[in-house]
């Protein structure tokens, strides 16, 4: 067979363009119908991946169920997510790379509150909407940003007065030195206060201290009646096994705002969590509905899912919240977008109503108090649609849309 | 006077236990110039080996003190025959690949055993001095400590092999013409000095917070205490960790935590400001 240039020509273009068919017909289906690109920013390695990683999965299966239920506007949503591996530095480049290079319509994500600090500008210059969907100390007033989790007048307020109500008026706060445990214990201080009891010591720990001996001394110098723990990640975790295994555990009740966010009750002895105290706006064990069916999706997909925790249940309700947003404001134009997330947006999530607050960008939601039984939370009381106060009392982006800032609360010594 | 007796036998902890994290890399880093950075991974592998162990129904002191040990020494002598075995006398070289093998290691266990991990209870409960409470496992660790001690001052200088370690150590190449095989001196002490530190991981389980990273809470502290040691392994590593312990506990009690690792750095650094050749590079000198 001899082949002419003529009939090579013929076939190599009929070939090619069989080949790129495909390509130039999906390229045709999405022309107008880009995704919507969705950022989000999680540690899965690293010190905080225990968090991060159920947070991923919570990411993952609400954008799943969105494009099932077929998209946002008629268009599907694309999830960027980056593994920021614990490391603030790479928040900060992450960060850039997704407002800047994948150009993405808003980012959910940040877990430790030196992450948000980190991003938040980033977001705030790009013109990027960021949703923060963690606890946290409270006090964020940015117009460009929400905060989806609880704040201490959502769960500190709560808890304070419960434990001490079990225990004594002499508190002895335990927590770890960064922004996060810094606030949050000016807030337990202020609570306890409140309700007329007094402070008797606020020790910081850096997040890689193990040893806890000589803490353990002077706890047992002050005796105090109720011990307030803010400690966080897994070097702290030795605390309360060191606390135990001295024998202290029945002798003074711990309340804590961090411990169980992770799995600790499950991976601690049953001696060293029971009756620990807590106060978060979700809980695996809730009995609703809503609850149930999200454990069970998670729990389906993912058979391996560590406790399921506030953390991921706020992020699954704050990518819904940004999706109701849009699908009030009928664009995914930033501007536009917080527009109708200010005009009182709610989603029924696992932890039940959720409403956007238009002043601060904080959420109105239910709170939870528990306390640790054999490895597991025991829901005793339920705060029904409790709003993020701390903040209200100081943030007001409608009447003041240009301010940007994190309140502090100040505590008088 | 309780408080006198806690606060003694919080130093007392405190400097056991930067005793038992040490030693492991002491040896390695004393006698062969390795600077070991997956130091505090070792760690975390003793404590997943004996955390395992346990949950598997063995008995916990075995887990803790066979379990742990061998399996970490095991490991060692399959770093030093694929790794380290290249890198004597390559200092900086030998720093790098220690820290991409910790990060091997980290990546290796979350990928197996995922972020978080079932502890072990402590064993032993609590006694009561005066009003202040504590547990019998630090009296443990302190027991530890102390058998350790002997074990490998007793093996350094008495027995035929710490005889020719130390000699290989002194001059290799004298060494093999009388007939000793240094590689295999090598292979040997560094299993060695894995398996003390796995031992460290093994008895810090119980107490500590068991996570893939958590070996990054002791690495810092256990190379400042072998540099502030200096040269002698034994001799060094008590007396140092004897003074840091001691500067870490009471600073950390009569200030607070953070100070309590500030005045544990600031005091490391004046000594080896004063004596750059550790404190055993002064006043135990020819000491093992």
């Amino acid at each position: 067979m001899t082949i002419s240039r003529r009939s090579f020509l013929k076939t190599t273009m009929t070939a090619s363009a069989a080949l790129a068919a495909p390509a130039i017909s999906t390229r045709y289906a999405f022309g107008s119908e880009d995704p919507i690109k969705v950022g989000s920013l999680l540690d899965q390695s690293g010190a905080i991946a225990s968090s991060g990683v159920t947070m991923v999965t919570a990411m993952q299966q609400g954008i799943a169920e969105i494009n099932a239920a077929g998209g946002l506007l008629g268009r599907p949503l694309k999830l960027f997510q980056y593994d920021t591996q614990s490391n603030i530095q790479l928040y900060s480049q992450y960060a850039q790379q997704l407002a800047l290079k994948d150009r993405v319509d808003v980012v959910h994500g940040g877990i430790t509150s030196a992450s948000r600090e980190a991003i938040r500008p980033t977001f705030d210059r790009f013109r990027v909407l960021y949703f923060y969907n963690v606890l946290y100390e409270g006090g964020v007033c940015d117009r460009d940003t929400f905060c989806t989790g609880t704040t201490p007048a959502q769960t500190v307020e709560k808890l304070v007065p419960y434990a001490m109500k079990k225990s004594g008026k002499k508190a002895y706060i335990l927590a770890a030195d960064y922004n996060y445990g810094q606030i949050t214990a000016k807030w337990m201080t202020k609570y306890m206060r409140d309700n007329g009891g007094e402070v008797l010591s606020v020790d910081f720990f850096p997040l890689d201290v193990t040893n806890f001996g000589p803490t353990i001394s002077k706890i047992q110098a002050a005796k105090p009646d109720l011990i307030l723990s803010a400690l966080v990640g897994g070097n702290h975790v030795s605390f309360y096994r060191q606390w135990e295994a001295a024998g202290m555990k029945d002798q003074i009740p711990i309340a804590s705002t961090t411990f169980g966010l992770v799995n600790e009750p499950s991976t601690v002895d049953a001696k060293v969590s029971e009756g620990i105290y807590g106060c978060y706006g979700y809980f695996e064990e809730l009995e609703t509905p809503e609850s149930k069916d999200f454990v069970d999706k998670l729990k389906k997909r993912w058979p391996q899912i560590p406790y399921i925790s506030e953390l991921t249940a706020a992020t699954y309700e704050g990518l819904y919240l940004w999706a109701e947003g849009v699908k009030k404001a009928g664009s995914i134009d930033r501007m536009k977008v917080i527009e109708a997330l200010e005009s009182g947006i709610s989603f029924k999530g696992p932890s039940g109503e959720v409403k956007l607050d238009p002043d601060t960008h904080h959420t109105i939601r239910n709170a939870y108090l528990a306390q640790v039984h054999d490895r597991k939370w025991n829901v005793l009381e339920t705060f029904k649609a409790v709003p993020p106060s701390d903040t209200a009392s100081v943030c007001n982006l409608i009447k003041n849309p240009r301010d940007n800032q994190q309140y502090v609360i100040d505590i008088k010594a | 006077m309780d408080l006198v007796a806690i606060l003694g036998l919080n130093v007392v902890n405190g400097a056991a236990s930067l005793f038992l994290l040490c030693l492991g890399l002491a040896i390695i880093f004393g006698m062969m110039r390795i600077i070991n950075l997956a130091h505090g991974e070792f760690v975390m592998l003793g404590a997943y080996a004996a955390v395992i162990a346990a949950n598997a129904g063995v008995n916990i002191f075995v887990a803790m003190l066979i379990v742990a040990p061998l399996f970490v020494g095991l490991v060692g002598i399959v770093v030093e025959r694929c790794l380290i075995q290249f890198l004597y006398g390559r200092l900086v070289d030998s720093m790098l690949a220690t820290w991409g093998l910790s990060l091997l290691i980290i990546g290796l266990v979350t990928t197996i055993f995922g972020n978080t991990m079932q502890g072990v209870p402590t064993p032993l409960g609590g006694f009561a001095i005066g009003a202040y409470r504590t547990s019998y496992y630090t009296l443990f660790l302190l027991a530890v400590a102390i058998a350790m001690l002997a074990l490998v001052y007793g093996v350094l200088r008495y027995t035929r092999f710490g005889l020719i370690a130390r000699a290989v150590m002194q001059n290799p190449e004298m060494a093999a013409v009388l007939g000793v095989n240094p590689a295999r001196v090598y292979m040997a002490t560094f299993a060695l000095g894995a398996a003390v530190t796995g031992l460290a991981g093994g008895v810090l389980a119980p107490v500590s917070g068991i996570t893939p990273v958590m070996g990054g809470a002791y690495v810092a502290k256990a190379f400042i205490t072998v540099v502030g040691g200096g040269a002698a392994i034994i001799s060094g590593t008590v007396s140092a960790s004897g003074l840091f312990g001691f500067v870490n506990q009471l600073g950390a009690y009569f200030t607070t935590p953070v100070y309590g690792e500030v005045i544990l750095f600031v005091s490391a650094i004046i000594l080896i400001r004063l004596l750059p050749q550790g404190i055993s590079g002064r006043f135990f000198k020819g000491t093992v």
